[in-house]
C-alpha cells in the first residue's frame, strides 16, 4: 500500500469484438475487476493503452472519460450500488440527468429499459424495498437506460442466490442477443461463465492466463 | 449536468440530512442576522441623526446676510475684493426676499424676527422673549409631541408656549391651551415727510441741523396690544435660524410677527437710511427642500452677492462618523458569519465521506468531475442562501425588537418614540448574496475534494 506500485493487470492484451459476451475470469486478486474498471474508463492505466470505438481511453480527458461513462458504458455491479434514498424509477434516470437528456424522452426510456427487465410493477419501490434480484435487475435497467453499446458486469450474480443469479445471466444474455450489446462480465464462477458466455478470458496474479473459446 | 437536474438533485442531497444542514444554515442564519442587526442598528442610529438634524432645521438651512453687514460667517468673499465692494450696493431688501423664494428647492425664506414683549396673562404682566415661527418650523423635530397644535394658518393670531414659560404662567400648563393671552410689542409708525424741510423729528430719531436733505422721516415707537389664543405647548424650543438666533417663549406666526410692524434693533439703523430706500433685512434664513440641495442654493444666493453660511460641513463630518460607525459594526457582525462558513466547510466535508460511494456511483454513472464540483456547490449555495433569508428575517427582527424595547424604555420617561433600527432593501439584498458568496467560498474545498475523488476507491469504500 501507500506509494508502492502494485500491477494489478500486468501485460494484458485482450480485445473484445461488437456483440461479444465475454467473461473475464479469475480467482480474487487476479486484476479482472481492475481490468474491467480499465475498459470502463473509472481508471486509468500507468502504461499501455485501451480502446473503445477507436479511441485510447488511457489519453482522453477526465471529462471526455465522463462522456465515455455515459454514453458508451453501462455498468452493474456485484453490490447493486442503487442510491437507497431514491426510488426506482429515479435510479434509472440518474444516467438520463447525467447525459442531459431531454425531459420529455426520460419517462419514456426510463419505462423501455424497466419494462426489458420486467420491474415494471416497483417503479415507485425504493432498494431496501426490493430483493436481491430485483435491486441487480433495477442496476441492469439503469445501466441499459442510455443505451450504451457496452455493458460492463462486475460479479452481477455475486451476491445472488444460484436460481436468481441464473435469472439475472439469462437476462443479460438476452439484452446481448436482442440489443446486440457487447458484454464483459467478471466472474469467479467457471461454470456460469461457460453457460453464458461467447469467450473466457482466464486472469490470475494480473496476467492474462487464456484466451479463448469455451472450454 | 443541467442546472434544474443539479439543483434537484442538490435539493435532495439536502433533504436527505435534514437535521445537520437545518443546524448549518441555522448557523448561517445566526451570522447573517447578527450583521444585519448590527447594520440596521447602524443605519437605524444614522437615519434617526439624519432625521433630527434635518429637523432641526439648521441643516437645511441657509443664512443669508447682506454683505454690508458682514459679522465673520466665515463663508463670504473678503470685503477688500473689488467683487465685494461692488455686491455691497445690493441691498438684502422685499425684492432680494422674493427673488431668493423663487430659486429651485427653496421651501421658504424669512427674517428672524424675536422680540422682547410683555404679556398680560390673567390680569398679571410677564416679561418674555417673542418670536415668529414660519411655517417650514412644523417638520421641526421641535414640535413632534408637542401638546395641542401647531399654528391652523400664518395669519392666525394664535400663539405656541414654551413650556418653561408655560409654567411661569400656570401650576397646570396644560390647562392654558384654549385660553387667551394679551402681548404688548413696541409698533413701527413711519412718520410723514414733511415739506420743505427735514424735520424727521420722532421719539426715536435726533433732530439736527446739519442732516442730508435726503433722509428719511425717521418713525415714531408706539405701545400696542395684541390678543393671542393658545393652541399648543411645546417642550423644546425650536430654533428659526442658525445657532437658535430665533428662540423665543412664545411663539406666534412668522407672517403675522411681519405685519405687525414690531420694532427690531436694526430698525434703529433703518432711520438714518436715505429717504425712499426700501426697508432691508439684516439676514433672511432661506428654508432649502433637503440638505443635499443646501449646496447649490447656497452657490446661487451667493451668485447674487450676499453673503451665505450654512452647517453643511458639518453633516458630512458627522456622515463620515457614521460611516465607520457602520464599517466597525459589519465587521463585528460579519465575525459570526465567519464562524458560520466553517460550519459549512465542516458539514459538506462530513458529507463527502457519507457520500463518498454516492459520489463514486455518480462518476461509474457518467458525472464528470464539475458535476460533483457544481452538486456541492450548489448545496452550499442553497444553504447559503436559505441561511441569508431566515438571517435577514431574524436580524430584522433583533432590531425590531429592540427599538420595541427602546420605546418601552423611552414611553416610561415620558419621551417620543424612535425607529432605532432600519433594514433598507440594499441591506436585505446584500446580506442575502453576501451570505450566498460566503457559504461558496466555504464550498470550495469541499467541493473540489469530491470532484477529485477516484471513482474506484469512492465505490469499494462501505
Amino acid at each position: 500500500m501507500g506509494d508502492a506500485l502494485v500491477h494489478a493487470v500486468d501485460d494484458v492484451t485482450v480485445s473484445v469484438r461488437p456483440k461479444e459476451f465475454v467473461a473475464l475470469l479469475g480467482s480474487s486478486g487476479s486484476g479482472k475487476s481492475t481490468l474491467l474498471n480499465l475498459m470502463a474508463g473509472l481508471d486509468r492505466p500507468t502504461l499501455g493503452a485501451i480502446f473503445a470505438h477507436g479511441r485510447n481511453l488511457a489519453e482522453m480527458s477526465s471529462e471526455d472519460l465522463a462522456q465515455h461513462r455515459s454514453r458508451t458504458i453501462g455498468m452493474v455491479f456485484q453490490a447493486f450500488n442503487l442510491l437507497p434514498r431514491m426510488t426506482l424509477e429515479e435510479n434509472v434516470e440518474l444516467p438520463l440527468r447525467l447525459a442531459e437528456v431531454d425531459r420529455n424522452e426520460r419517462a419514456g426510456r426510463v419505462r423501455e429499459a424497466v419494462d426489458r427487465v420486467r420491474l415494471s410493477a416497483r417503479l415507485t419501490h425504493r432498494p431496501s424495498e426490493l430483493s436481491g434480484g430485483e435491486q441487480q435487475r433495477a442496476a441492469l435497467a439503469r445501466a441499459l437506460v442510455n443505451r450504451p453499446t457496452i455493458l460492463l458486469a462486475d460479479e452481477p450474480t455475486g451476491n445472488l442466490d444460484s436460481a436468481t443469479g441464473d435469472a439475472i445471466l439469462h437476462l443479460i444474455q438476452e439484452i446481448n442477443e436482442s440489443l446486440g450489446m457487447t458484454i464483459v462480465m467478471v466472474t469467479h464462477d467457471r461454470d456460469r461463465a461457460a453457460r453464458y458466455a461467447h469467450r473466457i478470458i482466464t486472469m490470475g496474479d494480473g496476467k492474462l492466463l487464456s484466451d479463448g473459446n469455451k472450454i | 449536468m443541467k442546472t434544474r437536474d443539479l439543483s434537484e438533485l442538490a435539493a435532495r442531497n439536502l433533504r436527505e440530512a435534514v437535521l445537520r444542514n437545518s443546524l448549518t444554515t441555522l448557523g448561517i442564519a445566526v451570522g447573517v442576522a447578527s450583521l444585519v442587526a448590527m447594520l440596521s442598528l447602524g443605519v437605524g442610529l444614522q437615519e434617526l441623526a439624519n432625521k433630527r438634524l434635518s429637523k432641526s432645521g439648521l441643516f437645511d438651512a441657509v443664512f443669508v446676510s447682506s454683505k454690508t453687514n458682514q459679522r465673520g460667517m466665515g463663508r463670504q468673499n473678503p470685503p477688500e475684493s473689488p467683487a465685494s465692494k461692488e455686491l455691497a450696493k445690493i441691498p438684502l431688501d422685499d425684492e432680494a426676499r422674493q427673488k431668493i423664494a423663487s430659486l429651485p428647492n427653496v421651501v421658504e425664506v424669512y427674517p428672524e424676527i424675536r422680540f422682547p414683549s410683555e404679556i398680560q396673562f390673567e390680569g398679571k404682566p410677564y416679561s418674555t422673549t417673542v418670536a415668529g415661527i414660519p411655517a417650514s418650523a412644523k417638520a421641526e423635530g421641535a414640535f413632534d409631541g408637542m401638546k395641542g397644535n401647531f399654528f391652523s394658518s400664518q395669519n392666525g393670531d394664535e400663539a405656541i408656549l414654551q413650556i418653561e414659560f408655560a409654567k411661569d404662567l400656570s401650576s397646570q400648563p396644560d390647562s392654558l391651551i384654549g385660553k387667551n393671552l394679551v402681548m404688548r410689542y413696541a409698533e413701527r409708525q413711519p412718520l410723514p415727510a414733511e415739506p420743505g424741510g427735514n424735520k424727521s423729528a420722532a421719539a426715536a430719531g435726533a433732530k439736527s441741523s446739519d442732516e442730508p436733505k435726503d433722509l428719511s422721516p425717521g418713525f415714531s415707537i408706539v405701545p400696542k396690544e395684541k390678543t393671542f389664543h393658545i393652541i399648543g405647548i411645546v417642550e423644546t424650543e425650536p430654533a428659526t435660524g442658525i445657532g437658535g438666533f430665533g428662540r423665543g417663549r412664545l411663539l406666534i406666526p412668522l407672517q403675522v410677527a411681519e405685519t405687525l410692524r414690531i420694532t427690531q434693533a436694526n430698525d434703529l439703523r433703518g432711520i438714518l437710511r436715505r429717504s425712499g430706500s426700501p426697508r432691508t433685512y439684516d439676514s433672511l434664513t432661506v428654508r432649502v427642500k433637503s440638505p443635499s440641495l443646501v449646496k447649490s442654493v447656497e452657490d446661487a444666493i451667493q451668485h447674487m452677492g450676499y453673503g451665505t453660511f450654512s452647517l453643511l460641513d458639518a453633516t458630512k463630518s458627522l456622515r463620515l462618523v457614521f460611516a465607520v460607525f457602520d464599517l466597525f459594526l459589519g465587521i463585528f457582525g460579519s465575525l459570526a458569519l465567519a464562524v458560520a462558513s466553517l460550519g459549512i466547510v465542516n458539514t459538506l466535508v462530513m458529507a463527502i465521506l457519507e457520500r463518498r460511494r454516492e459520489i463514486g456511483i455518480l462518476k461509474a454513472l457518467g458525472a464528470a468531475d464539475r458535476d460533483i464540483r457544481r452538486l456541492f456547490f450548489a448545496e452550499a449555495g442553497v444553504m447559503g442562501l436559505l441561511g441569508g433569508i431566515f438571517g435577514v428575517t431574524l436580524g430584522w427582527l433583533i432590531g425590531t425588537a429592540l427599538t420595541f424595547g427602546t420605546n418601552v424604555y423611552l414611553r416610561k420617561r415620558d419621551l417620543p418614540p424612535i425607529d432605532l433600527s432600519s433594514v433598507p432593501w440594499w441591506m436585505v439584498a446584500s446580506a442575502i448574496a453576501f451570505s450566498v458568496v460566503v457559504s461558496l467560498a466555504a464550498g470550495i474545498y469541499p467541493a473540489s475534494r469530491a470532484a477529485k475523488l477516484n471513482p474506484v476507491e469512492a465505490l469499494r469504500y462501505e
